[in-house]
């Protein structure tokens, strides 16, 4: 490792759980990451629910028994957050993108939004859902 | 800041690299850029995914067949699947890559990643069409 950076800084390392203290922003960026793995999980979900829509009405209404089993609605509930919270953490991104919102006090007060959107906008979802006869 | 301390590039090079005559695979901003334009796609379509969630609740296999008939109904839901498979299959790929080193168990991940997203994409879009093609019956 003598010449790696040729006398000029060493290489940036990315932020690791081992070696940083939690801090909002780093929790942030890796509830980020942990809600981009659920939508994996719900992009198939949807799928599965156009595939059971097209296979017939037994088939459907046995797919929603299955979505509305206690598991289901846990899922489910896990991906309204993970919804939400993608929704923000996007729009807090383009910020990043465009060069606002670095400083170290706007972007602990935007990972808190998000946060705190996705935790609101999941319980009117819910309760409208519960409105709707989910329950 | 000036402009050179922004602009380095050989500030990057690893000795592995260079003993390799190779830098980077000149992919990073193609992979940035596709994540952020998704990103940016699934915001609306998303709340509207969601707005949907909520009518169709409790509804029969007919009446969401009906709803799917509709065009701008079938329109958003296949783009909020393939929009979303776009991103998810990049940033499914970048925590493959981050979490796992070893070649072959990376690479058949990384594959395997592709293929589910592709299968997933295309038994959904077919799915939608034929409901939304085939649906008949008053609203």
């Amino acid at each position: 490792m003598t010449d790696t950076s040729r006398g000029l800084p060493e290489r940036p390392m990315s932020p690791y759980t081992q070696v940083w203290r939690w801090h909002i922003t780093m929790a942030c960026s890796i509830l980020h990451r942990g809600c981009l793995v659920a939508l994996y999980v719900g992009a198939a979900i949807l799928a599965g629910w156009a595939a059971a829509l097209a296979a017939g009405p037994s088939v459907y209404a046995g797919y929603l028994s299955i979505l509305g089993s206690p598991i289901g609605k846990l899922v489910l509930l896990g991906e309204t957050f993970a919804v939400f919270y993608t929704v923000a953490y996007v729009i807090r991104q383009s910020f990043w993108d465009v060069g606002k919102g670095f400083a170290p006090r706007t972007a602990d007060m935007t990972g808190a939004m998000s946060i705190a959107f996705a935790v609101v906008a999941t319980i009117v979802t819910w309760v409208l859902a519960g409105a709707n006869g989910a329950f | 800041m000036s402009k050179n301390d922004i602009y380095q590039p050989q500030q990057f090079r690893t000795p592995l690299s260079r003993a390799r005559g190779l830098g980077a695979a000149r992919h990073g901003v193609h992979h940035f850029i596709t994540e952020r334009v998704s990103g940016l796609a699934l915001v609306p379509l998303l709340l509207w995914g969601a707005y949907a969630a909520l009518r169709l609740i409790g509804a029969d296999q007919h009446t969401v067949a009906l709803w799917l008939g509709q065009p701008l109904n079938a329109v958003l839901s296949s783009l909020l699947l393939l929009v979303a498979l776009v991103h998810l299959q990049g940033a499914m790929q970048v925590v493959i890559e981050d979490y796992i080193h070893r070649f072959t168990t990376k690479t058949a991940l990384v594959i395997g990643n592709l293929f589910v997203c592709v299968i997933a994409g295309a038994v959904g879009i077919f799915s939608i069409l034929k409901v939304a093609l085939t649906v008949t019956g008053a609203h």
